[in-house]
This record gives structure tokens, C-alpha cells and sequence, in this order.
């Protein structure tokens, strides 16, 4: 309901969404919070729609953001997400109902393992990746926790994707940098930095 | 002193009654609300507690409130149910200092047993309710409850829904308030609510009704919205956002203060469009007033009255109002995918004495916490489940009634032994020790199974009666469950270890087949909460192994099955050994 404000857009910004999915544990909330710092520096109206409760509990974990000149719904809905984020291939592949036609896919080649597939009971869609792949093409998908590794944390590997993410939302790369300072914990500080140019420099390679 | 930032509706509340010199908050943990007292508790000068349930949180705030303090009770929906007898005689007895009482609802049950929707308990109550729409109205609307609460000399309802609770978006503050402690004065004849007492205070309330009609009609955030065209759209909550994105440029009536209804307001501005249209979440509450004024709202008949609302279910209910603006166009969701359902942790202390009361075929009485999991297969250890507190006593019924049946039903075995109760240690605290005396006194022969992990895991680790320390971590008495259970007259308490299984089962077993009530604590701290229980992870040795599948049975997430293979995840693995005891070749080992 508030207009944007302080150094931010001039003109009116329709609203935007990204969607952040993944498994309870995997920090998927935090990379949510700090999505929406940065766009709130920018200037932006943000809202953003998490799930808490039972979802601690290692079930599937969705974070919506939204930002614009006046956001009015914190849910995104079915084709609003211009990005999918997401942590875990299984989880991609359930919210991709959520993506905007011409909207992006940014995920970790992880895979978490749910109790029937634990169990045994049902089998997890070995060719995930390649389904991902053919319903949408230009799907950047990374080691996301490998490359995390490499910078030094492998918890760090939201970060990796954010930065992947970063070009396609109008926030500079200071401004993404001043919100890692802000929300993460000064001994991870480092790795997460690393994490996040890591993830900017696969963007740049990316066509 | 303004602050202006993103934050949640919860934490919202908290800031607006900080803001409104509110100081005495309690409350008990429950999803979506438990962070309204997490953060009203960080404000220093105040005082905030985790009372052992919410009946006992809403009449410390009543206190509060009469002591001359501006109070906060917080609750989720079903909080309500248990705090529901002070709730309705509270109004008649009014405030010193203001009270506001949360019930933070929970549309779609995210973390819930059930979806009622909690509009009515205003309306019966005759108290008035403020239904915020975001962070910003969870802010504000909470500051005018304490003015309304004075002004009228009543609780007010702030009612909170999960998506409101736990989204975040842009809040504005304001100057604080720091409205001095009204001085106590003796008034029983407005605060003992004998029978003569009492009725003359209904009137009163009846008269006050009508008064807060009138303000509710000028209330400066009730919204109206003019629109082009022939349609009004009223709503309150988050509705209103789904309202605003589905239907632009259609005329909308935004009520903040939805009991009592503002009747004017709505005849007034409704009158003006040919169609009404009422959007909201749950129950057609505001529908069946804005029908009662003879008007005839389109609502429910179109609009789901299970489960939350949202942009797409909105645009559906009433695609003419949609026009020229149609859903987006997205991909099919993904058929087929395995679910992803919540679990026992791995190294949970609750899996070991879940699964040795399933081999024991227990006829499991359950309650609320993270237990409750252990209802999905494979463990399939709970029969019955309804609310907090409510093992003990079914258990009791139950156990009654298979004595009373023994000899009609066909079933061998049917035995009243098998009757068991769990609960976890806040729970228990909650609203279990009223069951254990039903047990006692009643001569209830089952056993009552405490799951005490020394916690509150389910809402994130609050402190409870049984922990030793407050919320603010500062020590205090510690309740003895052994010792209250034997002074209730239980001469069988037992504590186990839920790690030996073996030690499970023989006390189990001995108490299940005891002709006496007992209790049995299962002892142990929550994994989550005592990293230093964590032990070396085991491994399976593939030779001793012939694939059974016993081991899978207890459902941890650190063992997985990969073709034919059993393995244990090292990373997830805690060492707690409960699937090497339940491996009869040994193929489990300590690494």
C-alpha cells in the first residue's frame, strides 16, 4: 500500500515476484530475507510469504517475494513468478506452476531425498534434470553446495543462486553486497560474498 | 523515534503494543502467533511470559489489565477454544489499562487441526475485532485496539490469519505512547461477577454495542474505494490484497473493524453499485451481515470456504469482475512427484517409544507436538488425535469403553490394556494434568506415556513449567512430573530411556498389562535442542545385511534405501542406535 520510496525507481514498477523453493533446513527463508533487503534498499515496495510450522520438520519450504511500486499480494500466483529459485531439484520441478511464461528457472543440482523415496516406496524422478530441461529450456542449473564449498561454505549455496538471479533484477551488485553484511553472520560473511560472485560469474557465462 | 522497515504482522503486533505502552504480555506457543511474544519479550521494560496454556495467558492479562497496565494476550485460533471461559465474561467485566487478545487463525491448517474461523468468538462476545490486511495495519490496527479497548472498557479481538502473521512487508512506526499505570480502585461490583453482578453489566454491554456500531461506521480505516462500473467488492484481511490484484479498478468497501459490523457504512456505499460481491477468508461472516441488511451479496456460493484465498482462486470465484485482466498463462504442475511430508527428525527421542508402542499394537491416544508425526506410515502409531491435552482423557473414555464393551465384540484381544495416552511435556503442562486426574480418580487403569524432551519443539524451543528457566532464561522451579503424578495417587511412574529399546519395551509391556494406572516418562532431550547428545553416526555392514527392510520401518531420514541397499547418511545419522536395536543380525554397527 506504500508508494516507493528514498533513491529508488521513479517511474511505476508493476509488480514483480520470485519464487524460493527447497527443503526445511536449507536456509531458503534466509535467502528470501536477504532478496528482500536488497530490493527494499533499492527503493522498493517488497512483501514476502513464507510457510513456518510443520515445514521445520525437513517438508518442502516455499518463499515468495514481491516488489514493485505497490505490492498488493504477498502470495504469488500461478504463472506471476519471473524467477523460480530453488535449492532442490524435486521442489523445482513441484512450483514450476508458479512461473511466468518467459520466467526464469535458477536451481541447485541437489537432491533431497523425501521419506516415501527413503522408504524405498516410490523412486525419485532420477531424470529430473532433463524434465526440468525440456519444459523449460534456458533453466540454469548449478552445483549450487559445490560451488558454495569452493567459497568456502557449502551452506552458502542460496547465496550461489542469488547471484546467478542478480542480473535479472534491476539492484546493483553494491547493493546485493551491502545486504549480505546486513543479515549474515560476521563468520560467514566471507564465504557468503565469495558464494554470491561465484554465482554472478556463471550469469555472465551464461548466454 | 519512526522506523520504517519490512517486518512480519507478528512482529508488527508486538511493535504496536510496545508502542501503545503495553508492558504485561503472556501467552502460550502456537503456530502462527508464537513470535508475537518472542519479540515483545526483546523490548526492554516490559514483561512477557509463556504461561502453561492460554486460558491461564488470557486471565494473567486480565489481571494485568486490572492492575491498571495495558495488557497483550496472543494465541493462535484453537488458543481461543482453550481460553474461551475467560474470553466471554471478560467484556463484562471491561479494562483498567487496555487489553488486546490475538487469535492468529489458521486458513489452509498449515500447522492446525483444524480451520475454524474465529470472527464469531468476537461477535458472541460482544467484543469488537480488528482484522489487519498486512505488517502495516498489524502496526496500527494494534495501537487503535488499546485506544478502542479504553475508550470502550472492553478486550479487544486482534485477529491475525497465518498469511498475515508470517509475511513480511513495509511498516511505518510511529511516536510511542507511554500512558501512565491507572491507579487500582476496589470495584467488585464491576469486577466479581456474581449472578447480581453480572446482570448488570450485560446491559451494559448491549449498550455499548450500539456505540461501537457508530465508531465502527467512522473508523478512519475502514477504506472505501471507489470504482468504475456497476460492482462493489467487500472485504477485510488479506482478501483485500487478492481483491485488489484480481479485480482492479472494481469498487471496493475494505473493512479494519469487521465486529460490530459498521451497517451503515456498508448500506451506504453499497447502494451505490448494482452488484455486491463479498470476498473473504473462511466462513461467510461478513456476507450473512452484509445479507442481513437486505442487501444480496454474491460470496461463498463462488468463493472456497475451506483453505486460503489467493490471487488465482479469487479471479476464479468471479471471472466477470476479472475481465481484462485473465490469469496468466504457466506451465501444468509436474504430476506424479513423491510427496515431501514432514518427519521425526533423525535422532529424535519420540521415534524409539513410537515404534515400540506400535510393536506392542498400543491403542494410542495421541495429542499435539511433534509426535503426531509418527502417525504416517510406517510407524501408523496413533489411533486418536484432537486436541492439546485431549490423549490422556480420550484415553480414559476409550479405556471405559472397551471394558464396557468387553464380551460384545467379536475382536480377540480388544483388550482395555491396550489403551495407551501420549503426550509431550508441554503439553502435559498444558492441559494434561487436569487428564491425569481423571485417570486417578476415576480409576482409569491405562498407562499414560510423557514424552518429555524438555521442551516446546514444535513451535521452536520455548521454555514451559518443566524446563527450569523462563522465557527470559532466568531459573525457576522446576515441576516434577514423577512427584505430581504420585501425588495424584499413581503408585506406577516409571522413566526410560527412548534410545533402549529393550528398557521400552519390558516397562511398556509391564505397565500396559498392570490392572493400575501408570505413567511412564520417556526421557530425553529434543536432538534439535542438545547437540552435544550427538554421537557417531553407524553404518550398515553389507555383508551382515540381507535386506529385510526391518530397519526402515522406524522411518529415519538418515537411512535410505538405494536399490536394494540400506545405507545411513553420515551427515544426518546423530548415533542415537535405535536402528541397530531393531536389526536382528547385527548389520547396524558404531562406526
Amino acid at each position: 500500500m506504500t508508494a516507493a520510496r528514498g533513491g529508488g525507481p521513479e517511474e511505476y514498477v508493476p509488480t514483480r515476484s520470485v519464487v524460493l523453493a527447497g527443503v526445511g533446513g536449507q536456509g531458503t527463508i534466509t535467502a528470501a530475507n536477504l532478496l528482500a533487503s536488497a530490493l527494499v534498499a533499492h527503493g522498493y515496495d517488497v512483501k514476502t510469504s513464507e510457510v513456518h510450522g510443520m515445514a521445520q520438520r525437513g517438508g518442502s519450504v516455499i518463499s515468495m517475494v514481491r516488489y514493485g511500486s505497490d505490492v498488493a499480494s504477498p502470495l504469488v500466483g500461478s504463472g506471476q513468478a519471473d524467477a523460480l529459485v530453488s535449492t532442490e531439484l524435486l521442489e523445482t520441478l513441484r512450483n514450476l506452476e508458479f512461473l511466468a511464461p518467459g520466467g526464469k528457472v535458477i536451481g541447485s543440482r541437489t537432491r533431497v531425498d523425501p521419506l516415501p523415496v527413503l522408504q524405498g516406496a516410490v523412486a525419485y524422478p532420477e531424470d529430473a534434470e532433463e524434465r526440468l530441461l525440456e519444459l523449460v529450456p534456458d533453466s540454469i542449473i548449478v552445483d549450487a553446495a559445490g560451488i558454495a564449498a569452493e567459497a568456502g561454505d557449502a551452506r552458502a549455496a542460496n547465496t550461489v543462486l542469488l547471484g546467478i538471479l542478480s542480473p535479472l533484477l534491476p539492484v546493483g551488485s553494491d547493493e546485493w553486497l551491502d545486504a549480505i553484511e546486513r543479515l549474515v553472520p560476521e563468520k560467514a560473511l566471507e564465504a557468503n560474498r565469495n558464494a554470491f560472485l561465484a554465482g554472478v560469474e556463471i550469469a555472465g557465462r551464461k548466454p | 523515534m519512526s522506523v520504517r522497515r519490512l517486518m512480519t504482522g507478528n512482529e508488527a503486533v508486538a511493535l504496536g503494543a510496545w508502542h501503545s505502552g503495553a508492558v504485561f504480555a503472556s501467552a502460550y506457543p502456537g503456530t502462527p502467533s508464537t513470535e508475537i511474544l518472542e519479540f515483545f519479550s526483546e523490548f526492554e521494560g516490559g514483561y512477557a511470559e509463556w504461561a502453561p496454556n492460554e486460558k491461564v495467558a488470557l486471565e494473567a492479562a486480565i489481571g494485568a489489565c486490572i492492575g491498571g497496565v495495558r495488557a497483550l494476550a496472543a494465541m493462535k485460533h484453537v488458543g481461543l477454544n482453550v481460553a474461551a471461559d475467560p474470553w466471554f465474561t471478560a467484556p463484562y467485566i471491561g479494562v483498567s489499562g487496555g487489553l488486546v487478545v490475538v487469535s492468529a487463525d489458521d486458513p489452509e491448517m498449515h500447522s492446525s487441526q483444524n480451520e475454524q474461523d474465529n470472527r464469531y468468538y468476537a461477535k458472541a462476545a460482544k467484543v469488537p475485532m480488528l482484522e489487519p490486511a498486512d505488517s502495516q495495519e498489524a502496526y496500527d490496527l494494534t495501537r487503535e485496539a488499546y485506544l478502542m479497548s479504553e475508550r470502550f472498557d472492553t478486550p479487544v479481538l486482534l485477529r491475525m490469519t497465518t498469511r498475515v502473521c508470517h509475511s513480511r512487508s513495509m511498516v511505518e512506526t510511529r511516536e510511542p505512547e507511554k500512558p501512565p499505570a491507572v491507579p487500582y480502585v476496589k470495584d467488585e461490583k464491576k469486577r466479581v461477577m456474581i449472578p447480581g453482578h453480572a446482570r448488570l453489566r450485560h446491559p451494559v454491554m448491549v449498550d455499548r454495542l450500539a456505540e461501537m456500531e457508530e465508531f465502527a461506521d467512522r473508523f478512519p480505516y475502514q477504506r472505501t474505494e471507489p470504482g468504475a462500473g456497476d460492482s462493489v467488492v467487500v472485504t477485510a484481511g488479506v482478501a483485500y490484497q487478492y481483491v485488489k490484484e484480481a479485480f482492479p479498478g472494481v469498487a471496493i468497501l475494505k473493512l479494519a473493524m469487521t465486529n460490530p459490523l459498521p451497517r451503515t457504512l456498508i448500506r451506504e456505499f453499497c447502494e451505490q453499485y448494482r452488484d455486491i460481491y463479498v470476498v473473504e477468508e473462511l466462513e461467510p461472516f461478513l456476507e450473512e451481515g452484509v445479507a442481513a441488511l437486505g442487501l444480496c451479496p454474491r460470496g461463498k456460493e463462488s468463493v472456497p470456504r475451506v483453505g486460503e484465498l489467493n490471487v488465482d482462486n479469487v479471479r476464479a470465484a468471479f471471472p466477470d469482475l476479472a475481465r481484462g485482466t485473465p490469469a496468466p498463462e504457466h506451465l501444468p504442475a509436474v504430476e506424479g512427484l513423491p510427496a515431501r511430508p514432514p518427519i521425526l527428525c533423525a535422532g529424535c527421542p519420540h521415534r524409539g517409544i513410537m515404534y515400540t508402542l506400535a510393536r506392542l499394537k498400543a491403542i494410542i491416544a495421541g495429542d499435539i507436538g511433534c509426535y503426531t508425526l509418527s502417525v504416517l506410515p510406517p510407524l501408523s502409531a496413533h489411533d486418536c488425535q484432537v486436541c492439546m491435552g485431549a490423549s490422556i482423557t480420550m484415553g480414559h473414555g476409550l479405556e471405559k469403553a472397551l471394558e464396557l464393551a468387553a464380551g460384545e465384540t467379536e475382536e480377540e484381544g480388544l483388550s482395555s490394556h491396550r489403551v495407551v495416552s501420549v503426550l509431550g511435556d508441554s503439553t502435559f503442562f498444558h492441559s494434561g494434568v487436569t487428564g491425569l486426574m481423571e485417570m486417578a480418580y476415576n480409576l482409569g487403569r491405562f498407562t499414560v506415556v510423557i514424552l518429555d524432551n524438555r521442551t516446546t519443539a514444535m513451535t521452536g524451543f520455548q521454555h514451559h513449567p518443566g524446563t527450569g528457566s523462563t522465557l527470559q532464561r532466568d531459573p525457576t522451579t522446576t515441576v516434577d512430573i514423577e512427584l505430581l503424578a504420585r501425588s495424584l495417587g499413581i503408585e506406577n511412574v516409571r522413566v526410560v530411556d527412548p534410545y533402549d529399546l529393550e528398557e521400552c519395551r519390558t516397562v511398556l509391556s509391564e505397565e500396559m498389562n498392570r490392572d493400575a494406572p501408570s505413567v511412564v516418562i520417556s526421557r530425553r532431550a529434543c536432538i534439535l535442542l542438545d547437540r552435544k547428545a550427538r554421537r557417531e553416526p553407524y553404518v550398515v555392514l553389507h555383508e551382515a545385511c540381507n535386506d529385510c527392510g526391518l530397519c526402515m520401518r522406524i522411518a529415519c531420514p538418515a537411512l535410505v534405501k538405494r536399490g536394494d541397499e540400506v545405507m545411513i547418511l553420515t551427515d544426518s545419522c546423530t548415533g542415537c542406535g535405535v536402528c541397530a536395536q531393531v536389526c536382528k543380525r547385527e548389520a547396524i554397527q558404531e562406526r
